[in-house]
């Protein structure tokens, strides 16, 4: 089931530094629908800890997440 | 007073109780030091995007980081005129509190967090302008320092303010910060 997730929108944040990766997905998902999924790609080492915390506070789902190559991709559902 | 009417009341006041500790966070930015600043905006912008309200209450040393460059001042006394030479004129001119080396500590962090692709202060005063952080300045440190309304920045919705104002905001949020 994993391996058939849509993807709705991709952002590629590779190279940028806190806060900015948090900002500029919260600033996407609020254009979003419930349900859609969102994938933030990000070489911060920083976005590791911040995107569970930023989900968990703003009401959203880390549905997988991926990392290869210094590259971490973050699986994000709309919840709400 | 029947069931009723004592049930409204209460939800009535749940919902006002709800509203008064309502997602905001308020911080007094005091530092004039570029590094204090930087950090006051990377908690201000990150806390629009964990969804919560900010206010920025700007007094003292952190007042003439919002003065904008290119702007003048008119109709300043001596005192005034003193000030407005001696402190930063924007965001651009702070220093930093530890390793400034006359201007060359900070020079180097400048470079550097260029090269590490970190947000300048410029850069997060017009990120937090788009995010709709709100500032005010304390109008108490522009009229001591000599500071006039037309030489600070076109932040969006900027409003010059006292303590009873910051103080209304920081009441009801959940977070409330000094830097």
């Amino acid at each position: 089931m994993a391996d058939d997730i849509k993807v709705d929108v991709t952002m590629d944040l590779k190279g940028m530094k806190c806060p900015m990766p948090v900002v500029k997905v919260s600033q996407q998902i609020k254009k979003m629908a419930v349900n859609q999924v969102l994938v933030a790609e990000t070489t911060d080492p920083g976005a590791q800890a911040d995107f569970p915390s930023w989900a968990r506070s703003s009401g959203n789902e880390i549905i997988k997440t991926e990392t290869e190559g210094g590259v971490s991709k973050f699986y994000i559902k709309k919840l709400k | 007073m029947d069931v009723k009417e004592s049930l409204d009341l209460l939800r009535k006041e749940m919902d006002e109780l709800k509203d008064s500790s309502r997602n905001k966070l308020s911080m007094v930015v005091f530092s004039g030091d570029m590094d204090k600043l930087l950090a006051s905006f990377i908690i201000a912008t990150g806390a629009v995007a964990m969804g919560l309200d900010v206010v920025m209450f700007f007094t003292f040393w952190a007042t003439p980081a919002l003065r904008d460059k290119k702007k003048k001042g008119r109709g300043k006394d001596l005192f005034g005129k003193m000030f407005g030479f001696m402190l930063p004129k924007g965001a651009s001119k702070v220093a930093l509190s530890k390793m400034n080396m006359g201007g060359m500590g900070t020079a180097m962090m400048k470079m550097l967090m260029k090269k590490k692709n970190v947000q300048s202060l410029d850069e997060m005063i017009a990120l937090a302008g788009e995010l709709g952080v709100k500032i005010y300045i304390c109008e108490m440190s522009m009229d001591l320092m000599g500071f006039k309304p037309d030489e600070m920045i076109d932040y969006p919705g900027v409003e010059f303010v006292g303590v009873a104002k910051f103080l209304e905001e920081a009441g009801n949020s959940k977070i409330q910060l000094f830097i």
